[in-house]
């Protein structure tokens, strides 16, 4: 039977650490069953699986959605994985039109990183190397341009030379994501303390206005969101969070041909499928594989005009936990961990039911914006406790 | 020091021409004969109107910089540290981008909005469009 609405009912997390030898399908487990006791539910009701962008070779995905379906036992009526998505959170997205369709009623959604690990054991985890360049990156790779930050980089620069950003306002991001990352005791692997402002100006430069602290790490880690049906929501004993509007964009395939990265299309047409509006959001968890990703979000959503999000950052106090609209409570990627977008979605649920604990904002906390992406594909979702 | 190979593009009938065309010197980019429009990355077809009536075209090598970064990391054992990547709006082909980098100047004096002018960087076979600064 086709559902109106779609909801959140169930939130886990593996273990996140650096380098781990559990295995990753195990780490997935792992997630799932923290998810399913959340939820209230038991593995039987699980009547699909959803991820992305599906099982590659070496870490960067490692468990399939088949896979995962095959050892949790169950009778899958609809299941997907795929690259070809506007980025991360579009496979919770994926599995919410298959609630409403009436295609399932409760669905795994998951994402397993692996990258650590894998550049530790290559052997067991190998990626594919050589041969000439197809595609859009033969564009990209022979100017030894080959990391994401390197193209990330460039659309941060025309924040420095156009609109005149400074490294003490693009530092809030990360000084914001280490201070809150303290409070959260999944991020301990991968944040020990508090970053300062000296420490952030000091650090090396990796691709200008880059540096150390402004990109994530290779972590080892699975997150589960459970995305039910409306009329199944009685089977549930959490806090259902609704999926209120979703969105995604893709500029274009090449990552250098946009203008602008497709944060701003994605985020403006965010508002055309729901009556909220940017003033009635509580928490932000915008993607922070890069530091100047959730700058592109702010504008792209319309917190503030486009060309001047470093000044809406700029000493940090908006964005900090007990600021107006706090981010990235959890410590975003930068301060807990390249959890490749689904902790921004955990981490908006885990808010809105006010269960953050040591880390939950203390002001009203009944709408969310979580985001995945910013390059050339991007995907966002807005997230209320009804 | 020399850097090491750069990696190499997998030629077809479409890109040939791109990555070639540095043997006599100058740029040249995939248009499309029905609606006149740029065509990069090259395709089979246009992007804009689905024609398969592609052809290439010869630009002036001349252009400016959209936005840059200097690159201080090591990805790749060999390369010399730190380097500048660009894109690089070239002109005559409205609303291309080219990735590339700019050589042959202090990497402290590249700004948005420098005019730039392509040179080839020829290794097997392959010329490279870099760019180096006009004025």
């Amino acid at each position: 039977m086709a559902s109106k609405e779609a909801y959140i009912t169930g939130v886990g997390q593996s273990e996140v650490g650096v380098r781990l030898t559990r295995h990753p399908l195990l780490l997935t487990i792992d997630a799932v069953k923290e998810a399913l006791a959340d939820a209230g539910l038991t593995v039987d009701q699980i009547d699909g699986v959803s991820t992305y962008p599906g099982k590659m070779a070496g870490g960067f995905s490692p468990v399939g959605s088949e896979e995962l379906a095959d050892a949790l036992g169950i009778k899958s009526k609809w299941h997907t994985g795929g690259g070809e998505l506007p980025a991360q959170l579009a496979a919770i997205g994926n599995a919410a039109m298959a609630v409403k369709q009436g295609l399932a009623r409760h669905i795994i959604c998951f994402r397993t990183v692996y990258e650590a690990a894998a550049q530790a054991r290559p052997d067991e985890y190998p990626t594919p190397r050589g041969g000439d360049l197809p595609g859009s990156m033969q564009y990209l790779m022979p100017y030894w341009a080959t990391s994401a930050a390197n193209w990330v980089a460039q659309y941060a620069n025309r924040h420095v030379f156009k609109y005149g950003m400074k490294r003490e306002q693009l530092g809030q991001i990360a000084i914001n994501a280490h201070r809150n990352a303290q409070l959260n005791p999944r991020a301990r692997n991968i944040s020990k303390k508090e970053l300062t402002l000296d420490e952030y100006m000091e650090a090396r430069m990796i691709t200008t206005p880059l540096c150390l602290w402004d990109c994530d790490r290779y972590s080892d880690c699975s997150t589960v969101v459970i995305v039910s049906a409306q009329d199944a929501l009685d089977e549930v004993k959490s806090t259902p969070i609704r999926i209120a509007a979703m969105s995604g964009s893709i500029d274009s395939f090449s990552w250098d041909q946009p203008e602008w990265t497709s944060s701003y299309d994605a985020g403006r047409d965010l508002w055309n499928y729901t009556d909220y509006s940017v003033k009635d959001v509580d928490t932000i968890q915008f993607y922070d594989g890069f530091a100047f990703l959730p700058l592109t979000w702010l504008e792209g959503l319309g917190f503030c005009e486009r060309g001047s999000a470093h000044e809406f950052i700029d000493g940090g106090h908006r964005i900090a936990l007990d600021g107006e609209l706090p981010l990235n409570t959890f410590g975003g990627q930068l301060g807990a961990g390249r959890l490749h977008g689904f902790g921004f979605a955990h981490e908006s649920v885990v808010q809105l039911r006010g269960e953050g604990g040591a880390r939950q904002i203390k002001n009203k906390h009944q709408v969310a914006v979580a985001t995945s992406g910013g390059g050339p594909m991007a995907a966002a979702l807005l997230l209320a406790r009804d | 020091m020399t850097n090491p190979a750069r990696m190499r593009p997998r030629l077809d009938e479409y890109n040939r021409p791109y990555w070639t065309a540095g043997a006599e010197g100058t740029l040249k980019m995939q248009k499309c004969n029905s609606c006149q429009r740029f065509n990069h990355p090259a395709l089979p077809v246009c992007r804009k109107c689905q024609s398969e009536d592609l052809g290439y075209e010869a630009l002036p090598g001349t252009g400016a910089i959209d936005t840059f970064t200097v690159n201080h990391q090591a990805w790749f054992p060999g390369v010399e540290v730190p380097y500048v990547i660009a894109r690089v709006r070239p002109d005559g082909a409205p609303g291309v981008i080219l990735t590339t980098n700019i050589v042959n100047c202090d990497i402290d004096a590249v700004r948005p909005e420098d005019k730039v002018r392509v040179l080839f960087d020829e290794q097997d076979g392959i010329w490279f469009p870099l760019f180096e600064k006009a004025d």
